[in-house]
């Protein structure tokens, strides 16, 4: 049953001025912030999700022999060793000019010519694991390596990453948390703006009910004129978030952070986006609705 | 006590605004269905606030009160509306709507009372062509005159063919062929079985509805110059 209290003509029982006054703006900003605190959310939650995903089963292995014959002879050793080794879905020596590569931005080329003796530089194996690098995985390396090359040391590389994982999955909650508190901001702003459109139309309120208006009926005119403005406030507050989404998220592409593109959004994760407005749009609805019936109660 | 017949019932009912002395004091009257009501009274007697009480704008500090039936004082507020559907109000100060044009003032209780668009807009044409405010369809309130709001209000008043019309002070604000004219209204709807209560200073106004029946306020009390309380309801002075 819509019964409605305007007419045709757009004449409304309550007068209206779409998207003035501060209301659309208000959502608009909340909108806006929801958006891009989500879409921030997701992005670290895929970026998490895909790393983890990427380095769960990953072990390093490192040779810590100081002589490098020895420590060559060990590695070798442990490559064989770790072929024969159930769960093993892939492993990889990894060469010594990549090892000098990535030391080499901290102390430069030509160290073994300049102090006359090599840097005695761990021998590494990247080993990836079926399952995850659990600490019984781990363990059974371990006491496989253990005879053969005394010298490993077997680390998950998940173990490594921890604290960066533990940051984001912060930052994620704290995304969480921020949209949480913007709903809760919302509905806050909705109620006073309710409230004071309650005020405002009070004259206007009491004739309808003496001529036989409901509360429901005069709820759903204040419920319509503040479903617009958030449906307004709420396009712009998306249409803005997806700006700033999109240009930040050309800015981390640019850097080329493995983390960062994995953080990418997906299709989902848009769709989630957009029903952000519609979400605020029917959160203020009831909120203006709720408020308005338990105002109106108070009235004879 | 019978319940035979009657549209409103009071009962020793009392009115104070906040903690002021009692603006009415033991009102206990019975108004009957298709009869057609005067209230007097000097200004200050009490004749807006009975008529709040009547329309149910407010409720009485003591007392009892029964409409169609239906007990007023403990009715639940969930069903004030459907109560409020069969009263027709013109208000003292007309308390159109300013922001709304006449027509959509005068289509307000028949929207109110769930009546599609393309039924009402002829019965409010015609309305408002009968007041005489045919080419004013669309001016809002604030345009209009006194005596042109007065008739809005009245249009608005009758248009949802109340079982009871209440007016106050309804021809205060027009001339008196329009003062006429309206209370031919009244007269009309009455005669359709619409029970007519009309509150006015106007002595003239009494004898233009012969079959009138006149309920006297002073200061608060009701006395009953024409026997109109008494039932059955002496016409004649
Ligand atoms: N809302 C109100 N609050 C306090 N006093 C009121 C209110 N309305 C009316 N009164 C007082 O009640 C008395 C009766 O007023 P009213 O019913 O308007 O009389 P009438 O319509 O016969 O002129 C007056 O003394 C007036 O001052
Ligand atoms: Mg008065």
């Amino acid at each position: 049953m819509v019964r409605r209290l305007f007419n045709a003509r757009g004449a409304e029982l309550i007068p209206q001025a779409r998207m003035s006054g501060p209301m659309p703006w208000v959502i608009a900003i909340m909108v806006a912030m929801t958006v891009i605190a989500l879409a921030a959310g997701l992005a670290l939650g895929n970026a998490v999700s895909s790393a983890k995903a990427e380095i769960e089963g990953g072990v390093t292995i490192q040779i810590l022999e100081p002589r490098a014959d020895m420590r060559a002879e060990q590695a070798r050793r442990a490559v064989d060793s770790i072929k024969m080794l159930p769960g093993i879905s892939g492993f990889r020596l990894v060469p010594q000019a990549e090892l000098d590569a990535l030391i080499e931005p901290w102390l430069g080329t030509g160290i073994g010519t300049a102090t006359g003796s090599a840097i005695p530089v761990p021998a590494l194996i990247d080993v990836r694991l079926k399952g995850p690098a659990t600490p019984k995985a781990l363990s059974t390396i371990e006491t496989a390596l253990k005879p053969i090359a005394p010298s490993a040391r077997v680390d998950a590389q998940s173990n490594w990453l921890k604290p960066v994982f533990d940051a984001m999955v912060s930052l994620q909650l704290l995304a969480i948390a921020l949209v949480a508190l913007l709903a809760l901001a919302l509905t806050a702003a909705v109620l006073l703006a309710a409230r004071t459109a309650l005020g405002a139309n009070r004259d206007t309120i009491e004739i309808v009910h003496l001529l036989g208006g409901t509360d429901t009926q005069v709820a759903r005119v204040f419920q319509r004129s503040i479903g617009y403005d958030a449906a307004g406030g709420g396009t712009v507050g998306l249409a803005l978030a997806l700006v700033v989404i999109l240009s930040l998220g050309r800015r981390f592409a640019g850097l080329g952070a493995g983390l960062v593109d994995n953080g990418a959004l997906n299709w989902s994760d848009w769709l989630l986006l957009a029903v952000v407005p519609v979400l605020a749009t029917l959160l203020a609805m009831i909120t203006a609705r709720l408020t308005v019936l338990h105002a109106l109660r108070k009235m004879l | 006590m019978t319940t035979d017949g009657e549209i409103i019932h009071f009962d020793n009912v009392g009115l104070r605004y906040g903690t002021d002395r009692e603006v009415l004091s033991d009102l206990s009257f019975t108004l009957f269905p298709g009869r057609f009501y005067f209230l007097t009274g000097a200004s200050g007697a009490g004749k807006t606030s009975l008529l709040r009480l009547l329309y149910l704008a407010q409720r009485p500090s003591r007392g009892a009160i029964r409409m169609f039936g239906t007990d007023a004082i403990t009715v639940p507020r969930s069903r004030l509306p459907q109560l409020r559907r069969r009263i027709g109000v013109v208000f003292q100060d007309f308390r159109l709507i300013p922001h709304l044009s006449a027509f959509d003032n005068v289509a307000l209780p028949l929207r109110v009372g769930g009546h599609r668009e393309e039924d009402l807009t002829g019965p409010v044409r015609d309305i408002l062509d009968w007041v005489g405010l045919s080419d004013r369809i669309d001016a809002r309130p604030p345009t209009l005159s006194g005596g042109e709001q007065q008739r809005v209000a009245i249009a608005r008043a009758v248009i949802a063919r109340p079982a009871m019309l209440v007016a106050d002070e309804p021809t205060g604000n027009v001339d008196p062929d329009m003062a006429f004219k309206l209370i031919r209204l009244f007269e009309m709807l009455n005669r359709q079985g619409t029970t007519v209560v009309v509150a006015t200073h106007d002595l003239d106004l009494l004898r233009k509805v012969p079959d009138s029946l006149i309920m006297r306020l002073d200061r608060g009390r009701l006395s009953d110059p024409t026997g109109a309380l008494r039932y059955p309801p002496r016409k004649t002075l």
